[in-house]
Protein backbone atom coordinates (compact mmCIF):
# COMPACT_ATOMS: atom_id res chain seq x y z
CA UNK A 1 0.00 0.00 0.00
CA UNK A 2 1.07 3.22 -0.79
CA UNK A 3 0.14 6.93 0.41
CA UNK A 4 -3.54 6.61 1.11
CA UNK A 5 -5.52 8.57 -1.68
CA UNK A 6 -4.70 12.62 -1.21
CA UNK A 7 -2.11 12.86 1.63
CA UNK A 8 -4.16 11.54 5.02
CA UNK A 9 -0.72 9.46 5.79
CA UNK A 10 0.97 11.66 8.45
CA UNK A 11 -2.52 11.61 9.66
CA UNK A 12 -1.41 14.99 12.15
CA UNK A 13 -3.47 17.97 10.42
CA UNK A 14 -7.29 17.94 10.21
CA UNK A 15 -6.77 17.43 6.52
CA UNK A 16 -8.44 18.95 3.63
CA UNK A 17 -7.93 17.07 0.22
CA UNK A 18 -5.12 18.40 -1.71
CA UNK A 19 -6.83 18.07 -4.99
CA UNK A 20 -8.67 15.28 -6.70
CA UNK A 21 -6.18 13.27 -7.10
CA UNK A 22 -6.50 10.85 -9.70
CA UNK A 23 -3.43 8.85 -9.70
CA UNK A 24 -0.10 7.95 -7.93
CA UNK A 25 3.18 7.97 -9.64
CA UNK A 26 5.91 5.66 -8.78
CA UNK A 27 8.97 7.45 -8.59
CA UNK A 28 12.45 6.86 -7.07
CA UNK A 29 11.96 8.26 -4.32
CA UNK A 30 8.12 6.34 -3.56
CA UNK A 31 4.61 6.81 -4.75
CA UNK A 32 3.88 10.46 -4.89
CA UNK A 33 0.39 11.86 -5.31
CA UNK A 34 -0.40 13.14 -8.55
CA UNK A 35 -3.05 16.33 -7.95
CA UNK A 36 -5.59 17.24 -11.02
CA UNK A 37 -5.09 21.15 -11.78
CA UNK A 38 -8.56 21.62 -11.78
CA UNK A 39 -10.56 22.33 -8.92
CA UNK A 40 -14.18 20.77 -8.40
CA UNK A 41 -17.23 22.23 -6.51
CA UNK A 42 -15.67 21.24 -2.88
CA UNK A 43 -12.70 23.78 -3.23
CA UNK A 44 -14.67 26.47 -4.54
CA UNK A 45 -17.08 25.81 -1.26
CA UNK A 46 -14.21 25.76 0.82
CA UNK A 47 -12.61 28.72 -0.96
CA UNK A 48 -15.28 30.92 0.04
CA UNK A 49 -15.57 29.55 2.92
CA UNK A 50 -12.16 30.67 4.20
CA UNK A 51 -12.42 33.74 2.36
CA UNK A 52 -15.64 34.88 4.58
CA UNK A 53 -13.59 33.87 7.40
CA UNK A 54 -14.84 30.10 8.11
CA UNK A 55 -12.44 27.14 9.00
CA UNK A 56 -9.67 29.79 8.17
CA UNK A 57 -6.94 28.51 10.19
CA UNK A 58 -7.13 25.02 9.65
CA UNK A 59 -7.73 24.87 5.79
CA UNK A 60 -4.46 22.81 5.38
CA UNK A 61 -3.33 19.92 3.42
CA UNK A 62 -0.11 17.61 4.17
CA UNK A 63 3.19 19.08 3.80
CA UNK A 64 5.54 17.31 1.40
CA UNK A 65 5.31 15.91 -2.31
CA UNK A 66 2.59 16.25 -4.99
CA UNK A 67 3.14 16.28 -8.77
CA UNK A 68 1.30 17.21 -11.55
CA UNK A 69 1.17 15.92 -15.16
CA UNK A 70 3.94 13.16 -15.41
CA UNK A 71 6.87 14.87 -14.11
CA UNK A 72 10.71 13.05 -14.70
CA UNK A 73 13.99 13.86 -13.47
CA UNK A 74 14.15 17.36 -15.58
CA UNK A 75 10.82 18.41 -14.60
CA UNK A 76 10.58 21.79 -12.47
CA UNK A 77 10.13 21.88 -8.69
CA UNK A 78 7.54 24.51 -7.33
CA UNK A 79 7.88 24.62 -3.54
CA UNK A 80 4.47 26.31 -1.58
CA UNK A 81 2.58 26.53 1.38
CA UNK A 82 0.15 23.99 3.21
CA UNK A 83 -2.57 26.40 2.97
CA UNK A 84 -5.22 24.93 0.88
CA UNK A 85 -5.89 28.30 -0.65
CA UNK A 86 -2.10 28.61 -1.57
CA UNK A 87 -2.28 25.13 -2.73
CA UNK A 88 -5.54 25.32 -5.17
CA UNK A 89 -4.21 28.58 -7.13
CA UNK A 90 -1.32 27.31 -7.90
CA UNK A 91 -2.34 23.91 -8.95
CA UNK A 92 -5.02 25.40 -11.26
CA UNK A 93 -2.42 27.33 -12.95
CA UNK A 94 -0.57 24.15 -13.93
CA UNK A 95 -2.56 22.27 -17.06
CA UNK A 96 -0.69 21.44 -19.56
CA UNK A 97 2.98 21.27 -16.86
CA UNK A 98 4.70 18.55 -15.58
CA UNK A 99 6.76 19.86 -12.63
CA UNK A 100 6.88 18.73 -8.54
CA UNK A 101 5.62 20.68 -5.91
CA UNK A 102 6.92 20.27 -2.64
CA UNK A 103 4.94 22.13 -0.04
CA UNK A 104 6.46 23.16 3.24
CA UNK A 105 4.77 23.25 6.69
CA UNK A 106 4.02 26.56 6.91
CA UNK A 107 0.92 25.61 9.70
CA UNK A 108 -1.79 26.45 7.18
CA UNK A 109 -0.35 29.96 6.49
CA UNK A 110 -0.32 31.49 3.19
CA UNK A 111 3.37 32.23 1.36
CA UNK A 112 3.62 35.72 1.91
CA UNK A 113 2.70 35.89 5.62
CA UNK A 114 4.44 32.46 6.62
CA UNK A 115 7.50 33.74 5.25
CA UNK A 116 6.93 37.25 7.34
CA UNK A 117 6.29 35.07 10.40
CA UNK A 118 9.56 32.59 9.18
CA UNK A 119 7.98 29.67 9.47
CA UNK A 120 8.19 29.48 5.15
CA UNK A 121 11.99 30.21 6.09
CA UNK A 122 14.99 28.87 5.07
CA UNK A 123 14.90 26.02 7.37
CA UNK A 124 11.97 24.59 6.76
CA UNK A 125 13.07 24.59 2.82
CA UNK A 126 16.36 22.66 4.19
CA UNK A 127 14.35 20.16 6.08
CA UNK A 128 11.63 19.33 3.37
CA UNK A 129 14.48 18.91 0.92
CA UNK A 130 16.22 16.45 2.70
CA UNK A 131 13.22 14.81 3.94
CA UNK A 132 11.46 14.24 0.48
CA UNK A 133 15.04 12.94 -1.23
CA UNK A 134 15.32 15.63 -3.62
CA UNK A 135 18.18 15.07 -4.91
CA UNK A 136 17.70 11.68 -5.42
CA UNK A 137 13.97 12.78 -7.55
CA UNK A 138 15.54 15.47 -9.77
CA UNK A 139 18.37 15.86 -11.62
CA UNK A 140 18.91 19.19 -11.31
CA UNK A 141 19.74 21.57 -8.30
CA UNK A 142 16.93 24.32 -8.98
CA UNK A 143 13.97 24.78 -6.75
CA UNK A 144 11.46 27.39 -7.85
CA UNK A 145 10.05 29.58 -5.15
CA UNK A 146 6.81 32.26 -5.12
CA UNK A 147 8.77 35.50 -4.92
CA UNK A 148 6.59 36.33 -1.89
CA UNK A 149 8.69 33.64 -0.31
CA UNK A 150 11.40 35.80 0.26
CA UNK A 151 11.06 37.35 3.61
CA UNK A 152 11.78 34.38 4.84
CA UNK A 153 14.00 32.15 3.08
CA UNK A 154 17.66 33.32 2.32
CA UNK A 155 18.61 31.63 -1.41
CA UNK A 156 22.19 31.66 -0.75
CA UNK A 157 22.54 29.64 2.31
CA UNK A 158 19.81 27.26 1.03
CA UNK A 159 22.56 26.89 -1.70
CA UNK A 160 25.44 26.54 0.57
CA UNK A 161 23.48 23.89 3.12
CA UNK A 162 21.62 21.76 0.09
CA UNK A 163 23.00 22.69 -2.96
CA UNK A 164 19.75 24.08 -4.50
CA UNK A 165 19.83 26.97 -6.33
CA UNK A 166 16.74 29.12 -5.03
CA UNK A 167 14.99 30.36 -8.13
CA UNK A 168 12.29 33.45 -6.92
CA UNK A 169 9.33 33.10 -9.20
CA UNK A 170 6.58 35.34 -9.86
CA UNK A 171 4.46 37.03 -7.20
CA UNK A 172 1.60 35.79 -8.48
CA UNK A 173 0.52 31.78 -9.24
CA UNK A 174 -0.90 32.92 -12.39
CA UNK A 175 2.51 33.97 -14.44
CA UNK A 176 4.00 30.44 -12.95
CA UNK A 177 3.40 28.90 -16.43
CA UNK A 178 4.86 31.88 -18.49
CA UNK A 179 7.99 32.49 -16.29
CA UNK A 180 9.02 28.50 -16.81
CA UNK A 181 8.11 28.72 -20.50
CA UNK A 182 10.15 32.10 -20.95
CA UNK A 183 12.87 30.30 -19.36
CA UNK A 184 12.36 31.80 -15.61
CA UNK A 185 12.67 35.38 -16.73
CA UNK A 186 10.45 37.71 -15.17
CA UNK A 187 8.80 40.65 -16.20
CA UNK A 188 8.52 44.01 -13.59
CA UNK A 189 4.89 43.35 -13.59
CA UNK A 190 5.30 39.78 -12.37
CA UNK A 191 7.29 40.93 -9.46
CA UNK A 192 5.79 43.83 -8.49
CA UNK A 193 2.54 43.46 -5.81
CA UNK A 194 -0.70 44.59 -6.28
CA UNK A 195 -3.32 46.04 -4.20
CA UNK A 196 -6.35 46.99 -7.00
CA UNK A 197 -9.66 47.08 -6.40
CA UNK A 198 -10.32 43.38 -5.98
CA UNK A 199 -7.47 42.66 -4.07
CA UNK A 200 -9.11 44.72 -1.69
CA UNK A 201 -12.87 43.86 -1.67
CA UNK A 202 -11.49 40.05 -1.54
CA UNK A 203 -10.25 40.45 1.85
CA UNK A 204 -13.10 42.09 3.43
CA UNK A 205 -15.55 39.42 4.30
CA UNK A 206 -12.78 38.18 6.34
CA UNK A 207 -11.96 41.29 8.25
CA UNK A 208 -15.67 41.56 8.85
CA UNK A 209 -15.61 38.33 10.96
CA UNK A 210 -13.09 39.47 13.01
CA UNK A 211 -15.72 42.44 14.31
CA UNK A 212 -18.59 40.38 14.02
CA UNK A 213 -18.36 40.01 17.81
CA UNK A 214 -19.13 43.60 18.72
CA UNK A 215 -21.81 44.37 16.24
CA UNK A 216 -23.77 41.25 18.11
CA UNK A 217 -22.85 42.55 21.43
CA UNK A 218 -23.76 45.92 20.10
CA UNK A 219 -27.01 44.13 18.88
CA UNK A 220 -27.62 42.45 21.93
CA UNK A 221 -27.64 45.28 23.93
CA UNK A 222 -29.84 47.42 22.03
CA UNK A 223 -32.67 44.61 22.26
CA UNK A 224 -31.91 44.13 25.72
CA UNK A 225 -32.75 47.86 26.57
CA UNK A 226 -35.50 47.93 24.28
CA UNK A 227 -37.06 44.59 26.04
CA UNK A 228 -36.56 46.27 29.90
CA UNK A 229 -37.91 49.51 29.02
CA UNK A 230 -35.04 51.78 29.94
CA UNK A 231 -34.98 52.77 26.19
CA UNK A 232 -37.53 52.25 23.64
CA UNK A 233 -35.89 53.18 20.90
CA UNK A 234 -32.14 51.69 21.75
CA UNK A 235 -32.39 49.19 19.04
CA UNK A 236 -32.63 52.06 16.27
CA UNK A 237 -30.55 54.19 18.14
CA UNK A 238 -27.79 51.88 17.63
CA UNK A 239 -28.34 51.34 13.72
CA UNK A 240 -26.21 54.44 12.71
CA UNK A 241 -23.22 52.73 14.97
CA UNK A 242 -23.42 49.86 13.19
CA UNK A 243 -23.33 51.55 9.68
CA UNK A 244 -20.29 53.18 10.71
CA UNK A 245 -18.94 49.36 11.32
CA UNK A 246 -19.77 48.32 7.81
CA UNK A 247 -18.47 51.91 6.61
CA UNK A 248 -14.93 51.40 7.89
CA UNK A 249 -15.03 47.80 7.27
CA UNK A 250 -16.55 48.13 3.22
CA UNK A 251 -16.19 51.76 2.27
CA UNK A 252 -12.54 52.90 3.34
CA UNK A 253 -10.89 49.57 1.72
CA UNK A 254 -12.93 50.14 -1.84
CA UNK A 255 -12.25 53.73 -1.81
CA UNK A 256 -8.80 53.05 -0.54
CA UNK A 257 -6.62 55.45 -2.89
CA UNK A 258 -9.04 58.02 -3.48
CA UNK A 259 -9.45 59.24 -0.01
CA UNK A 260 -7.34 61.90 1.12
CA UNK A 261 -4.04 61.20 3.34
CA UNK A 262 -1.51 58.46 4.03
CA UNK A 263 -2.20 57.14 7.29
CA UNK A 264 -4.90 54.98 7.40
CA UNK A 265 -6.18 56.38 10.70
CA UNK A 266 -6.85 59.43 8.43
CA UNK A 267 -8.33 57.82 5.94
CA UNK A 268 -10.88 56.08 8.28
CA UNK A 269 -11.60 59.15 9.83
CA UNK A 270 -12.47 61.16 6.71
CA UNK A 271 -14.62 58.34 5.74
CA UNK A 272 -16.52 58.22 9.21
CA UNK A 273 -16.74 62.16 9.42
CA UNK A 274 -18.65 62.18 6.01
CA UNK A 275 -20.83 59.47 6.97
CA UNK A 276 -21.16 61.03 10.06
CA UNK A 277 -22.14 64.25 8.07
CA UNK A 278 -24.65 62.17 5.60
CA UNK A 279 -26.11 61.06 8.78
CA UNK A 280 -26.39 64.60 10.31
CA UNK A 281 -27.84 66.38 7.50
CA UNK A 282 -30.16 63.77 6.32
CA UNK A 283 -32.13 63.16 9.42
CA UNK A 284 -35.15 65.36 10.20
CA UNK A 285 -35.17 67.30 13.67
CA UNK A 286 -31.76 66.30 14.78
CA UNK A 287 -30.65 67.65 17.99
CA UNK A 288 -27.74 68.59 19.13
CA UNK A 289 -26.62 65.88 21.27
CA UNK A 290 -26.88 63.57 18.66
CA UNK A 291 -24.68 65.27 16.36
CA UNK A 292 -22.58 65.97 19.39
CA UNK A 293 -22.70 62.07 19.74
CA UNK A 294 -21.92 60.83 16.15
CA UNK A 295 -19.63 63.34 15.41
CA UNK A 296 -17.59 62.09 18.75
CA UNK A 297 -18.17 57.94 18.19
CA UNK A 298 -18.84 57.33 14.66
CA UNK A 299 -15.01 59.03 13.26
CA UNK A 300 -12.58 57.00 15.64
CA UNK A 301 -15.21 53.56 14.57
CA UNK A 302 -14.18 54.05 11.23
CA UNK A 303 -10.45 55.01 11.90
CA UNK A 304 -9.94 52.21 13.92
CA UNK A 305 -10.95 49.56 11.35
CA UNK A 306 -9.30 51.13 8.33
CA UNK A 307 -6.22 50.73 11.21
CA UNK A 308 -6.97 47.43 11.00
CA UNK A 309 -6.60 46.94 7.45
CA UNK A 310 -2.74 47.85 7.72
CA UNK A 311 -2.47 44.53 7.82
CA UNK A 312 -4.43 43.07 4.68
CA UNK A 313 -2.89 46.02 2.76
CA UNK A 314 -0.41 45.27 0.61
CA UNK A 315 2.64 48.09 1.25
CA UNK A 316 2.25 49.34 5.01
CA UNK A 317 5.72 49.36 6.52
CA UNK A 318 6.51 48.43 10.09
CA UNK A 319 7.65 51.21 11.58
CA UNK A 320 5.03 53.29 9.47
CA UNK A 321 1.77 51.14 11.62
CA UNK A 322 3.87 51.81 14.92
CA UNK A 323 3.88 55.15 14.00
CA UNK A 324 0.28 55.81 12.91
CA UNK A 325 -0.80 53.50 15.89
CA UNK A 326 1.24 56.04 18.24
CA UNK A 327 0.06 59.10 17.36
CA UNK A 328 -3.86 57.76 16.01
CA UNK A 329 -4.63 55.45 18.97
CA UNK A 330 -5.28 58.03 21.82
CA UNK A 331 -6.82 60.40 19.90
CA UNK A 332 -9.69 57.32 18.91
CA UNK A 333 -10.04 56.35 22.63
CA UNK A 334 -10.34 59.69 23.90
CA UNK A 335 -13.02 60.63 21.07
CA UNK A 336 -14.67 57.26 21.11
CA UNK A 337 -14.89 57.09 24.89
CA UNK A 338 -16.06 60.82 25.44
CA UNK A 339 -18.51 60.13 22.81
CA UNK A 340 -19.94 57.09 24.57
CA UNK A 341 -19.97 58.49 28.25
CA UNK A 342 -21.53 61.51 26.37
CA UNK A 343 -24.47 59.67 24.99
CA UNK A 344 -25.37 58.14 28.26
CA UNK A 345 -25.05 61.31 30.17
CA UNK A 346 -27.63 62.79 27.99
CA UNK A 347 -29.78 59.65 27.90
CA UNK A 348 -30.36 59.93 31.60
CA UNK A 349 -30.93 63.62 31.94
CA UNK A 350 -33.28 63.67 29.10
CA UNK A 351 -34.99 61.17 29.25
CA UNK A 352 -38.95 61.51 29.06
CA UNK B 1 -2.65 53.17 -8.55
CA UNK B 2 0.42 53.04 -7.18
CA UNK B 3 -0.43 53.29 -3.34
CA UNK B 4 2.20 54.83 -1.24
CA UNK B 5 1.98 54.98 2.31
CA UNK B 6 3.39 57.35 5.38
CA UNK B 7 6.91 59.67 4.34
CA UNK B 8 10.16 58.61 5.68
CA UNK B 9 9.46 56.03 7.97
CA UNK B 10 11.49 53.40 6.48
CA UNK B 11 14.23 52.13 8.26
CA UNK B 12 15.77 50.68 4.56
CA UNK B 13 19.52 50.66 4.20
CA UNK B 14 22.07 50.55 1.23
CA UNK B 15 25.96 49.72 1.67
CA UNK B 16 27.07 50.64 -1.15
CA UNK B 17 30.53 49.50 -0.11
CA UNK B 18 29.26 46.18 0.37
CA UNK B 19 26.79 45.90 -2.76
CA UNK B 20 28.29 44.13 -5.65
CA UNK B 21 25.20 44.75 -8.11
CA UNK B 22 24.37 41.27 -7.75
CA UNK B 23 20.48 42.19 -8.17
CA UNK B 24 19.07 39.74 -6.20
CA UNK B 25 17.26 42.22 -3.87
CA UNK B 26 15.92 43.96 -7.39
CA UNK B 27 14.47 40.14 -7.95
CA UNK B 28 12.74 39.87 -4.56
CA UNK B 29 11.63 43.45 -3.91
CA UNK B 30 7.52 43.62 -4.30
CA UNK B 31 7.41 47.18 -4.29
CA UNK B 32 10.24 47.71 -7.17
CA UNK B 33 12.30 49.67 -4.98
CA UNK B 34 15.83 48.78 -6.35
CA UNK B 35 17.30 49.06 -8.99
CA UNK B 36 20.61 48.72 -10.49
CA UNK B 37 22.84 51.35 -11.67
CA UNK B 38 26.75 50.75 -12.66
CA UNK B 39 27.47 47.69 -11.35
CA UNK B 40 25.05 48.71 -7.88
CA UNK B 41 21.82 48.75 -6.17
CA UNK B 42 20.21 51.81 -5.78
CA UNK B 43 17.55 52.71 -3.87
CA UNK B 44 14.54 54.92 -5.99
CA UNK B 45 11.72 55.86 -3.53
CA UNK B 46 12.26 54.81 -0.19
CA UNK B 47 8.76 55.57 0.39
CA UNK B 48 7.53 52.34 -1.56
CA UNK B 49 9.57 49.99 0.81
CA UNK B 50 6.58 48.23 2.99
CA UNK B 51 9.87 46.82 5.14
CA UNK B 52 8.92 43.14 4.48
CA UNK B 53 12.98 42.37 4.95
CA UNK B 54 13.45 40.07 1.67
CA UNK B 55 16.03 42.22 0.21
CA UNK B 56 18.03 42.11 3.33
CA UNK B 57 17.33 38.12 3.68
CA UNK B 58 18.40 37.12 0.41
CA UNK B 59 21.62 39.79 -0.16
CA UNK B 60 24.78 37.59 -0.16
CA UNK B 61 26.89 40.25 0.94
CA UNK B 62 24.95 41.81 3.82
CA UNK B 63 24.72 44.78 2.43
CA UNK B 64 20.75 46.05 3.27
CA UNK B 65 20.09 46.35 6.61
CA UNK B 66 16.42 46.95 7.37
CA UNK B 67 14.06 46.31 10.21
CA UNK B 68 11.56 44.04 8.96
CA UNK B 69 8.74 43.16 10.40
CA UNK B 70 4.69 43.05 8.99
CA UNK B 71 2.74 46.45 9.22
CA UNK B 72 -0.14 45.00 10.79
CA UNK B 73 -1.69 47.36 13.21
CA UNK B 74 -3.44 43.98 14.94
CA UNK B 75 0.24 42.16 15.21
CA UNK B 76 0.79 45.67 16.98
CA UNK B 77 -1.71 45.51 19.75
CA UNK B 78 -1.59 41.94 20.10
CA UNK B 79 2.43 42.55 20.81
CA UNK B 80 1.56 45.74 23.63
CA UNK B 81 -0.95 43.59 24.90
CA UNK B 82 0.87 40.13 25.72
CA UNK B 83 4.35 42.09 25.74
CA UNK B 84 6.23 40.00 23.53
CA UNK B 85 7.05 40.73 19.90
CA UNK B 86 4.54 41.74 17.27
CA UNK B 87 2.27 38.88 16.10
CA UNK B 88 -1.11 38.52 14.99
Amino acid sequence: MGKDCCGQKDGNYCDQKAGNCCDKDETPVGEIIKVSTRLDLSDWIGSAGVRCGLNRSNYRINPGLYCVGSPGAESPVLVTANYKLTFDSLRKELSDLSAWILVLDTKGVNVWCSAGKGTFGTDEVLRKIEKVQLKDLVSHRTIILPQLAAPGVSAHEVLRQSGFKVVYGPVRAKDILNFIRSGMQKTQEMSTVRFNLMDRLILTPAELSYILKPILVLLGIAIVLELIGIDSRAFGGFVPYIGAILVGNFIVPALLPWIPGRPFALKGWLIGLVYALILILTHESIGWQLILSYLLIIPPITAFIALNFTGSSTYTSLSGVRKETKVALPFILVSLISGILFTIVTMVMFHN
Amino acid sequence: MRLKYLKNVVSLKLDTQKCTGCGMCVQVCPHDVFTIKEAKSVIGDKDYCMECGACSKNCPFSAIEVNSGVGCFRAILNGKRNGSEDCC
